[in-house]
């Protein structure tokens, strides 16, 4: 049988291959040559023959045959075989096939093999793919290399151990007694890998790192030789001595030092040297400071102008962490300088970066603004520079933030309505300047700001509104703002018809959303007039300081501008008592006390026999209307109680128009049937009956407000009450 | 932790392919391919990082890499520590990746893509001095290339590779070859002659 083809032969032919399928066929064959060279036992070319499987296998040809290869060559004596058996191993093997236990024993012998290198093969492989057991069997060994004083086999003996404690973490306990002296070494490689194996251990039981903790200063004074150490060719990298190993040891340090006093003392001074000394105009200097900062926040405050520099380094991801960075370090001193700093790096930073950026600038803002003008100021400037990048929900809490700033609306107003009058293209900006028009417009024409002149023509500021509607750069959303806005504006100016006419136009707008506002707002107008001025104290109030309960009553998901819009559509459909609570200031009629007469009630066939009957007599007249209240319980739904009012009218004259509309606290259901008619003829003449059915899942008291409108002699006559003691056996 | 060192041209032809987590051999060449899209897409002024493919470990791996000539260099690296951490490690890495090519350079004397595909052992071997089990072993240069030398040099008394029978071996170098140029200057032409060695 001819001599198997070299390597270097078979990759020039792979080479020669011009299609995927040439090259496959090829391939094929070799494989075929080397199968049966295999079955031959060939020991001379064995290796060669790996070698090319290697190959191969790198180009994503299987190879597993070979496997078994491998192990024979790691147990041949010559070096050549051991070396390309064991890289075979690393690369064909790996713990789930059974085969590599077969590797122990070699690996076991090759361990105290008089070759250093036949050595260092062997604790390679087994730091790369030991499996636990043979970990287990072999972590002796690995232990007794650790405390050798040759330096190749030593690091390699660490890093060995850190693979070993990885996969049996019960083993550490064994290696404690050869650390000892780990650090005392010379050599850098050692060194190196010595504080990788610490750091394992230490991260890895808390016991350890106490134990640990006494090397610090060891640690510390290794740190200070690197630095002061004169240029060294060996290991410096772009002018600093080691960084590799720097940070190695700057990461022990962070560890050892968390919550522990005298080790964070020991090594503050050193930490500053480092920082001090370490340029920081490349990369290598950068990946040193960043652990240090890590360690030591009052070392970090003495870098901030390093810090603040690498705002404007060139390398987008040392921007970002220094943007991080910067914001992690603002506190109540450095406030303005830093924000003067980070401010300018949001005109000029990317666009990936201006959304955070925001953001942070807010935060920073809120926890350590030094006075309200100043807050203001920021935001507004923020706003102004990078008001499209602002994130949505910068909006609401921008908002809340002015509102709470009673001192400054006046301001706050007539800086935004400048902005306004400059740029309506930055949305943000746009929407928090019309809500403000919106609240305080009043202040804005009234000049309370002295700094400021007052607008003189109310209609300037319509204007603007209105401009902001018709814009082609507004979105929906900040359409829906300014029409709130200009509603709002309805009860501050006195231009009530100018107003009236904007908000009707849009009652026929495309957009679905402003569509509706607008036609609420119309309702607003017309039906409810009286109730425009107590809307305006609840939108600024009640709402926004509701908090959960917005939810459920938001449909368009803008929180802030609920005020108006919402509340008019809630009013309307009556869903929630608490907001008529919150309305109050109508008269309240008088709590009613009833009675529980026998009387037989109507209609039935249901739970009627175990109940009974119940009724409740309504009030005593109010202006000669009475309402009486029957009650039901209804099959199949015991929860659901069936209240039957019956209106009549001992006056003389009749009652039309006539309107009963009830409200029921938040854990109940009602739904009102129509009634049979309304008109309540006078004279008690007849009356109208409607039905309410009221779901009470869990059984609480029952309470109602009802609100009965009517004409009485061509007047509208109106009248709210309470009606708190319905009897117990309505609704249990 | 490293968790793969990947060499491969501008074409994504695999050079050198180590890893240091156990990957089944066809997600191996998958993951090849993936990483290879992900670098080759990115400008060359743009910063030398990202995120691994969703193959290897998605968001929880960083692929640091650099471009050298025809060459990629990846190495793919655990993020799983803090963030602040991270851009150390990236630093390092770079500087790693850059250590292991000059290394490269050094052994192979001006080292170029056709000394990679031919001496795959070779890198592999010096690649094993550099990074082991997925952490860095050594980062002096002159101590790597020093060790790496010894070893070819035992490797060399045996035969090599090649196993050739030790008797043709010694009969080639008796013979009288006229030495080879290493660089052939011809006016301001510099043509570098490849070192190949006997094998």
């Amino acid at each position: 049988m001819p001599a198997p083809i070299r390597l270097r032969e078979l990759i020039r032919t792979i080479r020669t291959a011009r299609t995927q399928a040439e090259e496959r066929e090829m391939i094929q064959k070799e494989c075929a040559a080397i199968r049966s060279s295999f079955r031959e036992e060939d020991n001379t070319y064995r290796c060669r023959n790996v070698a090319k499987l290697l190959y191969m296998h790198m180009l994503g040809y299987p190879a597993h045959f070979g496997q078994l290869e491998c192990l024979k060559l790691i147990a041949s004596q010559k070096f050549t075989d051991k070396r390309i058996g064991y890289l075979g191993a690393m690369l064909l093997l790996d713990e789930r096939q059974d085969v590599h236990l077969l590797m122990t024993n070699c690996i076991k012998n090759d361990l105290n093999h008089s070759t250093q290198y036949v050595q260092g093969l062997a604790l390679c492989t087994l730091g790369c793919m030991g499996s636990s057991e043979m970990c287990r069997d072999l972590a002796g060994e690995v232990e007794k290399l650790l405390k050798t004083s040759n330096s190749y086999l030593r690091k390699k003996a660490a890093l060995c151990a850190v693979h070993v404690i990885r996969k049996v973490p019960e083993l550490m306990e064994m290696f404690l007694p050869a650390t000892k002296n780990l650090l005392s070494e010379k050599n850098h490689g050692v060194l190196h890998t010595s504080v990788v194996l610490l750091t394992e251990m230490c991260e890895r039981s808390p016991d350890m790192l106490t134990h640990f903790r006494k090397l610090v200063p060891q640690l510390v004074r290794i740190l200070k030789n690197l630095i002061m150490s004169g240029y060294s060719p060996e290991h410096d990298v772009s002018g600093i001595s080691d960084p590799f190993l720097q940070v190695r040891i700057l990461r022990l340090l962070r560890i050892l030092g968390k919550s522990d006093d005298d080790s964070s003392e020991a090594m503050n001074d050193i930490l500053a040297q480092v920082a001090t000394n370490t340029e920081t105009s490349k990369n290598v200097g950068n990946a040193i400071l960043f652990p240090l900062l890590q360690t030591d926040h009052n070392a970090v405050q003495r870098h901030r102008s390093t810090i603040v520099d690498c705002l404007k380094d060139l390398d987008v991801s040392i921007k970002r962490r220094a943007m991080e960075l910067s914001f992690a370090l603002v506190n109540g001193n450095n406030i303005r300088g830093m924000m003067k700093e980070l401010l300018y790096f949001l005109d000029s930073c990317d666009p990936e970066f201006k959304a955070d950026c925001a953001s942070g600038v807010f935060l920073a803002a809120e926890k350590y603004a030094p006075s309200k003008r100043w807050h203001i100021d920021t935001i507004m400037r923020v706003l102004t520079t990078a008001g499209s990048y602002v994130r949505d929900d910068s909006v609401p809490n921008l908002i809340q933030l002015i509102t709470n700033s009673v001192e400054m609306h006046a301001y706050t107003v007539q800086r935004l309505y400048k902005a306004l009058l400059d740029d309506i293209s930055q949305q943000p900006l746009v929407q928090v300047a019309s809500w403000c028009i919106g609240e305080y417009g009043d202040l804005l024409v009234s000049g309370q700001c002295e700094e400021e002149e007052p607008i003189q023509v109310k209609d300037e500021v319509l204007d603007v509104l209105e401009g902001l509607l018709v814009s082609n750069l507004s979105t929906p959303v900040t359409r829906g703002y300014s029409l709130t806005a200009i509603m709002k504006l309805s009860t501050r100016f006195s231009s009530v018809n100018r107003i009236k006419k904007v908000v009707s136009i849009y009652g026929s707008s495309i957009d679905v959303e402003l569509q509706q506002r607008a036609v609420e707002y119309n309702a607003l107008f017309k039906k409810y007039d009286h109730m425009r001025y107590e809307l305006r104290w609840c939108s600024t109030h009640s709402l926004l300081t509701g908090g959960r309960t917005r939810s459920h009553l938001n449909e368009t998901g803008l929180v802030a501008n609920l005020g108006l819009h919402s509340l008019t559509f809630m009013y309307l459909q009556l869903c929630a008592n608490d907001l008529l609570d919150l309305l109050g200031g109508h008269d309240v009629g008088p709590v009613i006390q009833t009675a529980l007469p026998t009387k037989p009630a109507s209609a039935g066939g249901e739970l009627l026999d175990l109940l009974g009957d119940l009724s409740l007599s309504g009030m005593p007249s109010m202006n000669g209307l009475k309402i009486e209240f029957t009650f039901e319980r209804s099959n199949p739904n015991p929860n659901i109680s069936v209240i039957t009012i019956h209106a009549s009218n001992t006056t003389e004259a009749d009652m039309t128009d006539f309107v009963f509309q009830a409200a029921v606290p938040k854990t109940f259901q009602l739904q009102l049937l129509s009634p049979s008619s309304n008109v309540v003829p006078a004279l008690n003449q007849g009356n109208i009956t409607q039905v309410i059915r009221v779901l009470n899942p869990q059984k609480q008291q029952l309470r109602m407000r009802i609100k009965l409108t009517y004409t009485y002699k061509g007047a509208p006559v109106q009248d709210l009450a309470e009606v708190n003691n319905f009897p117990p056996q309505s609704w249990q | 932790m490293i968790k793969a060192i990947l060499i491969f041209n501008n074409h994504g032809k695999p050079r050198l392919i180590r890893f240091y987590q156990y990957f089944a051999e066809d997600l191996q060449q998958q993951i090849i391919r993936e990483t290879f899209h992900l670098v080759s897409k990115r400008d060359d002024n743009v910063c030398n990082f990202l995120e691994g493919g969703s193959l290897i470990g998605g968001s929880d791996y960083k692929l640091i890499y650099r471009h050298y000539a025809t060459l990629y260099f990846v190495f793919c690296v655990d993020s799983s520590e803090s963030e602040l951490g991270i851009l150390d490690l990236i630093q390092v890495n770079i500087i790693q990746t850059h250590v292991f090519v000059e290394t490269l350079d050094k052994c192979f004397e001006n080292v170029c893509e056709l000394d990679l595909i031919f001496h795959m052992d070779k890198v592999h071997y010096i690649l094993q001095e550099v990074v082991m089990g997925g952490m860095v072993l050594e980062t002096n240069m002159n101590e790597i290339v020093g060790q790496v030398e010894l070893q070819n040099r035992m490797e060399k008394s045996e035969g090599g590779l090649s196993a050739a029978p030790a008797r043709a071996v010694s009969a080639v170098k008796n013979m009288n070859l006229p030495e080879i140029p290493r660089n052939i200057n011809i006016g301001d032409i510099n043509i570098k002659v490849p070192s190949l060695s006997p094998f």
